[in-house]
């Protein structure tokens, strides 16, 4: 059972050092990075049978008992996040051999996604809070040096921004754990969520919890703290900011929702309404600053903001439908939104630039693609039955549940202003005439899609599993339910890593 | 001691915050290494400071008596630092490739990824 879980953490560390070892030789690193990014899926899948067997998995490290050592667990919310990590590491790991140039690959891109996925994996199943900051250390070296990789002009503009708010960020988080630890003794989660309701001093909580919601606010970009996202997300090539867009954000999301229904689960006003507005002014911030926005990727990126938005919103309801809300928006999002970049990097391929205006035709020239982008963006803005229209029909319905009737106002107006924005790229892009095509083609020979097939796989595949997701959504809502349950009875994740028995 | 530590935390925290308010890289990277000092030093401060007690059981006994220095702050700041250290590295190199590439050290200047349209 323990194996299961280790192995889902060796295969990409063995990866990156295997793969270390090729440094000039990009073709082995390639077909090591396949291997390992495929049996990271297996073996997350494997882990998610167990799981869905025995309901918790621990992993005492080294043998010491549960609030000595560092726990590593898999519940089902770990599980399900390792799961989707392998999936969107291996759809871009694939995408990468159509569309990467070889500079970057002679300074260590593989190895260096093999070590984003291995610290990404690490954080969704860490039990104990230092052990998080480690991996959340990790996590961010790995992913500032692919920010940076390429050095070009605007990248390092965007990575010296990302870089300081996430050193900021991790100061903000030490500090959290250094008050958690001077008020209970412990750093175990499980153990700390069972002395944290013996702590005299509530405003100590408090603000411990307020260090940890700057903290994860920062890397998970919500208001006000999202600044370094538009600014540096769209800057590296397309298939770095898929997976960041895939992955990064929600780690952030993920250490909310293990913090605020684990530990700060107790009854608190302040906190329950600072994650409320936050989810508000995140959600409708996010959607007008993607409005605004007349470039392919920046669009898509300031729109992270307004998804994390609706993430928070599930979490700040915290109800048994809104948590299973939060589960299921999450795998629709991860999956749609690092889909619609992959296609970005496409048209950028077909067309040669981001810019909007600049843009135009593709429907005539490439009606497959303009498909592909349709369902993913009609998916996005929720449109009937596509998975976005089910993940936000969840998410109002347990809003309106508790009668909170303003987030749920706020969250369909963003629903609607997000239509706004997909509209406008697929007029500005599929649609319109391009404005010099004339000119460009006779410039550029035609590009067929099935000579760019590394790129177009997976984008057609995750495609296939956005129309699942909403057409055959049952099962992942059922699970999302039971994960819910699982989240609002800590008792069950306690007891298992601490090891009680009932 | 643990009465001065308390203002000593504070004074790195606020010149920290002060440093990171400029405009200039340098000044940007040093308030951030200073802040993590802060935050160090703070966790270090938790583990109660007390000279010539180590956390061992004295013989004959089945507790640790009072007082003693718990060990595992330090631990955890001995990791942070680590960490720290390689992250303030990196930092480094990159504001100055940064300053190569961009050609200025002025941080308002760094707006082109911002604008909306060139």
């Amino acid at each position: 059972m323990e194996n299961e879980l280790l192995i889902v953490l060796l295969i990409p560390l063995l990866g990156g050092i295997f793969s270390l070892f090729f440094w000039k030789d990009i073709k082995s690193q390639k077909v090591i990075f396949l291997i390992s990014a495929t049996g990271l899926l297996l073996a997350a899948t494997n882990l998610m049978v167990s799981v869905l067997d025995e309901g918790v998995i621990t992993l005492q490290s080294a043998g010491w008992e549960a609030p000595f050592g560092i726990s590593l667990v898999a519940d089902y919310l770990s599980t399900f996040m390792v799961l989707l990590t392998s999936l969107m590491g291996l759809a871009v790991g694939v995408y990468t051999l159509g569309d990467m140039d070889r500079a970057r690959m002679r300074f260590g891109f593989y190895p260096l996604m093999n070590f984003l996925l291995f610290s990404v994996c690490g954080a969704f199943m860490s039990g104990d809070i230092f052990n998080l900051y480690v991996w959340f250390e990790i996590m961010l070296i790995s992913s500032f040096v692919l920010m940076a990789l390429g050095n070009t002009k605007p990248q390092l503009e965007g990575a010296i921004k990302y870089v300081t708010m996430n050193i900021i960020a991790s100061v903000f988080f030490l500090a959290g754990i250094g008050v958690l630890y001077g008020l209970t003794g412990t750093l175990n989660m499980a153990d700390l969520a069972l002395r944290i309701d013996s702590v005299p001093q509530e405003e100590l909580i408090t603000l411990a919890a307020i260090f940890f919601f700057i903290a994860f606010g920062v890397k998970s970009a919500v208001f006000p703290l999202f600044g370094w996202l538009p600014a540096s997300y769209h800057t590296p090539p397309v298939a770095m900011t898929a997976i960041f867009a895939g992955l990064l954000t929600k780690v952030g999301v993920y250490a909310f929702i293990r913090f605020f229904t684990l530990i700060f689960n107790q009854e608190n006003l302040f906190l329950d309404n600072l994650l409320l507005f936050t989810a508000g002014t995140t959600m409708f911030v996010g959607v007008l600053g993607a409005a605004a926005q007349m470039e392919f990727r920046k669009i898509l990126s300031v729109h992270i903001i307004s998804q994390i938005g609706y993430l928070i919103m599930g979490l700040a309801i915290n109800t048994k439908l809104a948590l299973a809300g939060v589960i299921y928006f999450m795998v629709h999002i991860v999956i749609v939104k690092s889909n619609l970049f992959l296609i970005s990097g496409v048209v950028k391929r077909l067309r040669g630039s981001f810019e909007l205006k600049k843009l135009g035709g593709v429907y005539g020239s490439h009606p497959f693609l303009a498909i592909l982008f349709a369902i993913s963006a009609f998916s996005l803005a929720g449109f009937p039955p596509l998975s976005g229209f089910w993940a936000k029909f969840i998410l109002v319905k347990a809003g309106l549940d508790v009668q909170d009737y303003l987030i749920v106002a706020v969250a369909l107006l963003v629903g609607f202003l997000t239509l706004y924005s997909m509209t406008k790229i697929w007029n500005e892009v599929f649609w319109k005439r391009m404005p010099d095509q004339d000119e460009y083609d006779k410039k550029h020979p035609p590009v067929k899609l099935w000579s760019m097939a590394p790129m177009m796989i997976p984008i057609v595949l995750l495609t296939a599993l956005t129309l699942a997701l909403g057409i055959f959504g049952e099962p992942i809502m059922h699970f999302a339910l039971m994960t819910a349950e699982q989240l609002q009875t800590p008792e069950i994740y306690i007891n298992k890593v601490l090891q009680i028995s009932e | 001691m643990e009465d001065i530590l308390p203002f000593l935390i504070g004074g790195l925290y606020a010149g920290g915050v002060y440093l990171v308010f400029h405009k200039s890289f340098v000044k940007l990277i040093i308030g951030l290494i200073i802040l993590g000092y802060a935050s160090n030093l703070m966790l270090f401060t938790i583990s109660r400071i007390t000279r010539g007690a180590p956390p061992l059981v004295p013989e004959g006994a089945t507790t640790l008596t009072e007082p003693f220095a718990d060990p595992l702050p330090q631990a955890l700041v001995l990791t942070a630092i680590v960490i720290g250290f390689g992250i303030q590295a990196f930092a480094i190199v990159l504001i100055k490739v940064g300053y190569r590439i961009v050609d200025t050290d002025n941080l308002d200047e760094l707006n082109t990824t911002d604008r909306l349209e060139d």
